[in-house]
């Protein structure tokens, strides 16, 4: 049988910002480490290729340095990898065994407590990369780079780095400590942070080309997604990019302690079937509220992780599903007042196999005090605003090429700016292919 | 003179009735910087992420100027911080410079409050633009003691008419008061307004009675100032526009004002619980 860490009771976790999962005891993760077969298969499934049988069989070993020296060859986030990543659609997903091994959790075992630093003679190249933008996709390129003999300094805007694993990513799944020590980690191998800089306003691209001679642009999907709904200004709507910051980064669940304030409701619901809508539920439940997530097509079609759909189930809150906004009333004080849902019906399936939905003449009005949105984000074009050529897509994403290169010279993107948004791995993979073209191309 | 750092206060002024003028050493804002821009700064670790417009700056030295009034906490503290000491966190310069360029020839500035300090770059700015033949300006304040910039202002306009509402300085009254008087006489091809909600949406009803353009600088909650979350929102024509990104600098015909007050005040009730830690700070 799989065998799942220790988890904090719902009725205690949901009064603090603390971790849900315990993680492994290392009699758990050795017991769980021996089912595995060592097949192989599940490698494919991982974005990043981490040698998956080659880690679980030092823990089987109980070489547990080995089983982290082995990670970190393809990984540099394993502690973050090992909670946030979506394992049950990628390595585990490919496991050969009925119920597959708990490869995330074994991860986040062996990083959380046999971290080494890796001795490196790095010999350096004289070569200079910006890295602008400090989330999983900076975080790995810089790493690659750093590793391969260039030096790299980080640009980032807001003043904490890690990006959406900061701002977005709430701390009872990704605490912040674990950013941190991955963060100083690369800070003791000579990357450089430089926190309070936005490129295309305090520094231009152009600028950077002129100063460095390369540039990785891993500055995310950095823009909320809305309805356009009438109403969504009303007092008590937050986009979820809102709600999430103003807890995650700003702390003001410590208020006011913390001077950043937040609107806690007796009731709150969130629109949305993906994580972000999951993190923004069970953060809401953490301010107390009564919260129900609010989706337009039947539970099994959400995009979020099954695991932290449970957890949220666990923890008291509720899901609507075949219900689509279509309007926010607000009252005289321009407070949200109720919203107004239309039911919707399935209508067959739709190509990626979820369930397509048609509009039904029914509608509801469900009471709330607060309304997230978290339907989605989009990226930031931010730093094209001077003049320059960097190509965008239509959906305002940046145009590389199959190696991750971009419209300009010595210039390479990776991340949800290219993709969307998308996964932390998927970001962290594309990172690496554009690291590994960036070392080809100028690191000679 | 000592090298100085990045976000080191080089100067501090009191320039009214809790209001400061603080000039900060940060080259690459100061060398990035359009008139009508603005940055975010954060006083300490638990602080609040607060948007203050750029002044001035000074090139060759790589300063910054911003004036501000206690208001909260974040303000309060930062009023509290000496020469030479560093502010942990800047952001900028943020947000769009104000478009110059257009043929105007005669420019009417209304500035109230605070917001008397925004408008000062931007009567500099215009005033390089030598076809511009006149440029007017009403300020207007509580008393004497919040009327900020006069001589600063006076320098560069034609006319200036000072207001107060107690009659302490200039005219007895709101700006809009001298504001009507002007509108009557006077023909004009532009206003900027930047001041209280109300004040601008005041400013921009008069105005519109004479079709005359009426630009306005808006302030709003933030958090990030650079679109990712939304906070600074407002309905502008019917559509939802970031402050951040898409302003600060907006036609004020097509600004909702009434529903951005509600905005402005959502947070009231905590402002309320920040200003007892203050009470409480001072009682230590």
């Amino acid at each position: 049988m799989r065998i799942e860490p220790e988890e904090r009771s719902p009725e205690i976790r949901i009064k603090d910002f603390k971790e849900v999962n315990k993680g492994y005891r290392i009699e758990e993760a050795i017991k769980e480490a021996n089912r595995c077969k060592e097949c192989g298969l599940c490698i494919k499934g991982c974005p990043v290729e981490v040698d998956i049988p080659g880690f679980i069989r030092a823990i089987k070993e109980e070489k547990f340095q080995k089983a982290y020296k082995i990670i970190n060859e393809e990984n540099i986030l394993p502690a973050i990898c090992g909670r946030v990543c979506p394992q049950e659609n990628q390595c585990e997903a490919e496991c050969i065994l009925e119920t597959p091994i708990n490869i995330g959790k074994l991860e986040r075992f062996v990083a959380d407590n046999y971290s080494v630093e890796l001795d490196r003679q790095i010999k350096k190249n004289n070569k200079i990369v910006a890295v602008v933008g400090s989330g999983p996709a900076g975080l790995t390129a810089s790493n690659e780079l750093i590793k391969n003999g260039f030096d790299v300094v980080i640009f980032e805007a807001l003043h904490k780095f890690g990006g959406v694993l900061r701002y977005g990513i709430p701390n009872f799944r990704l605490p912040d400590e674990i950013i941190n020590r991955e963060i100083d980690k690369l800070k003791k191998m000579g990357v450089k942070f430089k926190k309070n800089y936005l490129i295309g306003k305090t520094l231009y691209l152009e600028e950077l080309q002129e100063k460095f001679d390369g540039i990785f642009i891993s500055v995310g999907a950095g823009l909320p997604r809305q309805l356009n709904i009438k109403g969504e200004n009303a007092i008590g709507v937050y986009f979820a990019n809102e709600f999430l910051t103003r807890v995650n980064l700003m702390k003001a669940y410590r208020f006011p302690e913390h001077h950043t304030p937040i609107k806690k409701g007796k009731r709150t619901l969130i629109v949305g079937g993906g994580n972000v809508a999951v993190d923004s539920a069970r953060v809401a439940r953490r301010l107390g509220s009564k919260v129900s997530i609010v989706y337009r097509r039947l539970r099994e079609d959400m995009p979020a992780r099954n695991e932290e759909i449970e957890h949220a189930l666990e923890e008291g809150i509720d899901i609507k599903t075949l219900l689509n906004p279509v309007e926010i009333i607000s009252n005289k004080n321009g407070k949200i007042k109720e919203i107004l849902f239309r039911r919707m019906k399935t209508v067959g399936k739709t190509e990626d196999g979820r369930n397509a939905i048609d509009n039904t003449d029914e509608f509801i009005r469900i009471k709330t005090d607060i309304f997230i949105e978290a339907i989605g984000q989009r990226p930031n074009k931010m730093i094209s605003n001077k003049e320059n050529d960097l190509k965008f897509d239509r959906w305002g994403r940046i145009v590389v090429d199959n190696k991750m290169q971009t419209s300009l010279k010595k210039v390479w993107a990776a991340g949800d700016i290219v993709s969307g948004a998308a996964t932390v791995i998927k970001a962290m993979g594309e990172a690496k292919k554009a690291s590994a073209s960036i070392i080809n191309k100028i690191g000679g | 003179m000592r090298n100085q750092m990045r976000n080191q206060i080089v100067s501090k002024d009191k320039l009214g009735k809790n209001i400061y003028s603080f000039w900060i050493h940060n080259p690459e804002i100061a060398s990035h910087y359009s008139a009508g821009q603005f940055l975010i700064l954060k006083v300490k670790k638990e602080g609040e992420r607060i948007p203050l417009t750029i002044v001035d700056i000074n090139l060759k030295k790589g300063n910054i100027q911003i004036i501000f009034q206690v208001v909260g906490l974040t303000t309060k503290i930062l009023s509290e911080m000496k020469t030479g000491e560093i502010i942990p966190d800047i952001l900028g310069p943020l947000g769009n410079g104000v478009e110059t360029k257009e043929n105007f020839k005669n420019i009417l500035f209304v500035g109230g409050g605070i917001g008397i300090a925004p408008i000062f770059p931007k009567i500099k700015e215009f005033r390089m633009n030598k076809k511009i033949k006149n440029i007017d300006s009403i300020i207007g304040s509580k008393n004497k003691d919040s009327l900020i910039l006069i001589n600063e202002i006076e320098r560069y306009v034609d006319n200036l008419y000072c207001m107060t509402d107690n009659g302490s300085y200039g005219e007895k009254g709101f700006v809009t008061k001298r504001l009507k008087k002007l509108l009557k006489d006077k023909e004009y091809d532009l206003c900027i307004a930047v001041g209280p909600l109300i004040m601008m949406k005041k400013v921009v009803e008069n105005a519109k009675k004479y079709k005359l353009k009426t630009l306005v600088s808006l302030n709003t909650i933030m958090i990030d100032g650079t679109g990712m979350c939304g906070g600074c929102r407002l309905s502008y024509n019917g559509q939802t526009k970031y402050t951040c990104v898409d302003g600060p600098v907006f036609d004020g015909y097509k600004v909702n004002f009434d529903e951005l007050m509600k905005r402005n005040r959502q947070y009231e009730d905590s402002e309320c619980k920040l200003e007892k830690k203050i009470d409480r700070k001072r009682d230590e």
